[in-house]
């Protein structure tokens, strides 16, 4: 009798293992790859480490998984180049069979992938690249934002200049790029709109590392400038711009890199004052966004920045739209949809959702480089909440002009 | 058949072979290789055979590349419009520098061309209009070639590149075993010399000189269709350099050394980008040791082992 | 245009001119004596700024700095020209590419040692500070920067023109062969210019480092200013390397004031210019 027990004990169990077996297999099945393209040799891998720091640091804090299956994060160098970044983005999807792709720094990168990524239907988010295009005239069907647009910040700091710190006239220096020509143009629109005029624009050749040439030129009757530099072409113009003798004669505004965190610290007093917009500060005042500055500077000894941020957020974003379909990651488009119904309420750079563009809507911040503590941080000093890519303008309208460049909005009072 | 056109068909039929049995990533790092061959071999004719080290080589390829990527998608332009145009905006570019450049030698040569290749990089820059800047002209669509299978395919398109890489290389190998090619070789060998026996010396150079940049715009027409985009960044210095690189290491003067080495350093600098954060520090090593203990480059080793 | 205009061009042309003659002349003068085109040049002068980060960060002395960043990069050229150059004798171009395999070699070095994120040297608080003329500013660390490569300049001068050994590296930039042939020892001077040019490019890493700052990929981004110094002055003279960064820094400064779209070209095209009509350069020996 009890052998007859034991043996139906031991078919159900079979039976039930059979049954099971096929879940236990998704369970502990195949991990959930995400490959992370970010430039960690050259010129730009400071950047590229705060990124892959940034993404580390959300995966660790959820033990590396999600509806149940273990996540794989496949970093590769894109060295700052397209070429380099398009090659390992092949490697990525086609060797190493990644399910959702995310990174990427340069504008130029973001050009090169998106022909790609439509190809291939791999879902992809860009936390960085902000390149205005991607998400407007020309969206990407398979790429979702998560960062932010190069304008998004300066439409609403335009009128807010205008309005809060009186400026008419502003002369403007930034670097001859797309970054650059979509910083100035944004800004540009809504500052003229609320009454004022920009009076010069100059534009530096990337390579430039002496800006003497470009500072004398400003004309000194304008009432501020606004500057758009990056990495370490920010760090000399701050430093250039206070021998140039013009940091108390000229207030200074400038786009959000120009001040950030991560070449804050290496610039000195010369900093102090200038005003940038930006859609995160390191020292936003909220407990997410504290818990996560600490965790970040705790784990890579330097100070949380935008591009940390970019990640950190970005790769929860990935998270939660994977939860949203329940980890079966393998169904592309219904990943891709998922992508773009997330929301994060609270954020380290606050609450963030997606047009239907696929460009986040979010709070910019004004912020203001102050010393406190014997260190530099950008300071909050205005929140705008909700600010989409068009903001107050009508989408249709706005894409109905041409894209910001180096000669639109054309500059009528120069 | 001489032993090199038997070793070339040999390549080309075992790379023909393989393919089909290669995954999608190293097929298309295979075609990248083919395409870097070709580049490299068009410096060989300059460096190995005419004795002229150039360091702006980048600049033909950059021009054609552009020229194939902004007709195919400001135009919509054809293949045979793009790859006629990329090759006629090469020869161009090739026939006016050479008119500077040639004046020169040796070092002087080198850095002559290292000039004129930064020209290029800064007019791919600064005239936005034409090739959009730093932005890059993306978006170049495969070629339309009415065949029954679609180049939009790794494998298609590898076997068109080695199409024509094969046909580059029998043109290139024609070239070389020429008299004018033999003429080269002793140009190389001593100018003075030749000139006393009464060859136009300027000339040959001046040729080598463009059709040298005729075939690097040929590779750089391929690699604006395999990447679909085009920036800056394939024109500058450090394209040159690693072309220079690719022929040194591979044994300039050999045709298939170049396109060998062409081959080793693409491969290195993908896999072995896999594995660690140093491989720049990696590869001049290797550079430094090749160029030390096999000065001959892959094909010298191979020469001397077969001796 | 103005007057001030002018002034404060040619000013800021002159300054620049005076770092790019720190940095070329070392390279004008190995190219003398050896022939060969170090385009590890570059890199000396990127790591010497590295060096004199460190230095000034350790002891807050910019002259310690100084010293340490051209000696430490001058015993780096030393061991390169020793250990590898050396091993290849009259192989140019051969030598040429071992120079191209260190400075990759070098560019990644200094990524792993300092990281990625750029920083400038500090200003010691002597040399800060602005002299102001009316409605122009001279920041004094641009005029230390003139008054250090005049030094410099005259110095070399007179050790290459009233020295026993500046006549030996005369003689060795004239004919090497001959030069051997009465009794020079030329491979133990090539060291020693070898090792004078990577100072000097060293000594210019930590100046330039104080206001064009230290960064991954300054090596690249001056090389090809040195390129242009050399050729449009003459390889192996040194009038024509203090000729050629004046006129270089000169004209690229008032090409980025008065043309910026084509600033690129106002650098290179002029050089290639210079070169169809005079292929040596203006001060330059075959």
């Amino acid at each position: 009798m009890r052998l007859m027990v034991r043996t139906r004990v031991l078919i159900a169990s079979l039976l039930l293992a059979a049954f099971l077996a096929p879940t236990a297999a998704s369970a502990q099945g195949a991990p959930i790859k995400i490959g992370l393209l970010a430039p960690l040799s050259g010129a730009f891998s400071a950047t590229g480490k705060d990124m892959l720091v940034g993404a580390e640091l959300y995966l660790d804090e959820i033990g590396r998984q999600v509806a149940g299956r273990k996540i794989e994060l496949i970093v590769e160098d894109s060295e700052g180049t397209p070429a380099t970044a398009l090659t390992k983005a092949r490697k990525l999807v086609d060797q190493d069979k990644v399910h959702v792709l995310t990174g990427g720094l340069l504008a130029s990168t973001g050009y090169a992938l998106q022909p790609y990524v439509d190809g291939q239907r791999i879902p992809t988010t860009f936390p960085v690249i902000a390149a205005d295009d991607l998400t407007q005239r020309k969206p990407a069907k398979w790429i979702v934002r998560t960062g932010w647009t190069t304008s998004q910040p300066l439409h609403p700091f335009g009128e807010w200049v205008a309005k809060n710190l009186k400026y008419k006239k502003i002369a403007t220096i930034g670097m001859d790029y797309a970054f650059g020509w979509e910083t100035v143009g944004g800004f540009q629109h809504s500052f003229e709109e609320s009454g004022g005029q920009i009076i010069q624009k100059i534009w530096t050749p990337l390579n430039t590392n002496d800006f003497a040439p470009f500072l004398a030129q400003i004309k000194r009757d304008a009432d501020a400038v606004l500057a758009l530099f990056v990495g370490r072409l920010a760090l000399q113009f701050m430093k250039q711009y206070e021998t140039a003798g013009l940091k108390g004669k000229l207030p200074l505004l400038a786009g959000g890199t120009t001040t950030d965190e991560s070449v804050l610290p290496q610039m000195g007093d010369e900093a102090i004052g200038a005003i940038t917009p930006l859609h995160y500060s390191a020292a936003i005042d909220t407990p997410q966004n504290k818990r996560f500055a600490s965790a970040f500077e705790a784990k890579a000894g330097k100070s949380a920045s935008y591009y940390s941020e970019a990640t950190y957020t970005g790769t929860r974003w990935i998270v939660d739209a994977i939860k949203a379909v329940g980890g079966k990651v393998e169904d592309r488009d219904a990943l891709l949809a998922a992508l773009r119904k997330v929301e994060i309420k609270d954020a380290p750079r606050g609450p963030i959702s997606v047009d239907q563009w696929g460009n986040p809507v979010q709070n910019v911040y004004v912020r203001k480089v102050e010393k406190v503590g014997g260190k530099l941080q950008n300071a909050v000093i205005a929140t705008f909440p909700n600010t989409g890519q068009f903001w107050k303008y009508s989408p249709e309208e706005y894409m109905k002009a041409p894209l910001y460049s180096r000669d639109y909005p054309p500059c009528k009072h120069c | 058949m001489d032993h090199r056109v038997v070793g070339a068909l040999l390549v080309l039929a075992g790379a023909a072979g393989i393919a089909p049995a290669l995954p999608a990533y190293p097929l298309t790092l295979l075609t990248q290789a083919l395409i870097a061959a070709m580049l490299a071999m068009s410096l060989d004719v300059l460096l190995g055979y005419t004795g002229l080290p150039s360091l702006g080589h980048a600049a033909y390829f950059g021009v054609a590349a552009y020229a194939v990527a902004i007709l195919a998608t400001e135009h919509r332009v054809g293949f045979a419009g793009c790859l006629a145009a990329g090759l006629v905006a090469a020869a161009v570019t090739a026939a006016l520098f050479g008119l500077i450049a040639i004046r020169a030698s040796g070092t002087y040569f080198l850095m002559i061309t290292l000039a004129l290749g930064m020209v290029i990089w800064g007019l791919a820059f600064r005239w936005v209009t034409l090739t959009k800047g730093d932005n890059g002209v993306s978006g170049v669509p495969r070629p339309e070639l009415g065949l029954p299978w679609s180049l939009w395919s790794p494998l298609p398109f590898f076997y068109f590149t080695l199409l024509i890489l094969a046909v580059a290389w029998a043109l290139l190998g024609l070239l070389v075993t020429s008299s004018f090619g033999l003429s080269l070789k002793g140009i190389r060998e001593s100018e003075s010399r030749m000139r006393v026996l009464g060859y136009n010396v300027w000339l040959h150079k001046y040729l080598a000189f463009v059709i040298a940049g005729v075939f690097s715009g040929l590779a750089g027409a391929l690699w604006a269709y395999y990447n679909g985009f085009v920036s800056p960044v394939d024109v500058q210095l450090v394209t040159s350099v690693e072309a220079l690189l690719m022929v040194a290491l591979g044994g300039p003067g050999t045709l298939a050394g170049p396109a060998a080495g062409a081959a080793v350093i693409v491969f290195l600098k993908n896999f072995v980008s896999v594995y660690t954060k140093r491989w720049l520090l990696i590869l001049g090593a290797v550079y430094i040791g090749v160029i030390l203990f096999a000065p001959g480059g892959l094909a010298g080793a191979v020469a001397r082992r077969r001796r | 245009m103005t007057a001030e205009f002018w002034i404060a061009q040619t000013f800021n042309g002159l300054s620049y001119g005076a770092l790019l003659f720190l940095l070329a002349s070392g390279l004008s003068l190995i190219f003398g004596v050896m022939r060969i085109v170090n385009l590890a040049h570059g890199s000396y002068f990127m790591l010497g700024g590295y060096v004199g980060l460190s230095v000034v960060w350790r002891t807050g002395s910019f002259v310690a700095a100084l010293l340490a960043g051209a000696v430490a990069v001058g015993l780096i050229g030393v061991a390169m020209e020793r250990l590898f150059l050396s091993r290849l004798p009259g192989q140019t171009l051969g030598q040429v590419l071992m120079t191209i395999g260190f400075a990759l070699i070098f560019q990644d070095l200094a990524l792993l040692i300092w990281g990625g994120d750029p920083y400038t040297i500090p200003v010691p608080p002597l040399l800060s500070g602005v002299v102001r003329l009316d409605t122009l500013s001279f920041p004094i660390y641009r005029i230390f920067i003139v008054l250090v490569a005049v030094v410099v300049g005259l110095l070399l001068w007179l050790a290459l023109d009233r020295t026993r050994t500046g006549a030996m590296i005369r003689a060795a930039v004239d004919d090497a062969e001959m030069a051997q042939g009465v009794g020079i020892r030329v491979p133990r001077l090539s060291l020693g210019v070898f090792a004078l040019g990577a100072c000097l490019a060293a000594f210019g890493g930590v100046i330039g480092g104080a206001f064009l700052g230290v960064y991954p990929g300054a090596d690249f981004e001056v090389l090809p200013y040195a390129f242009v110094v050399v050729i449009v002055g003459g390889l192996g003279s040194l009038p024509g390397a203090m000729v050629g960064s004046l006129l270089v820094g000169l004209l690229d400064n008032f090409g980025k004031a008065l043309f910026p779209e084509l600033s690129y070209f106002t650098l290179f095209a002029p050089m290639a210019l210079i070169l169809a009509l005079r292929p040596t350069g203006l001060f330059g020996r075959v």
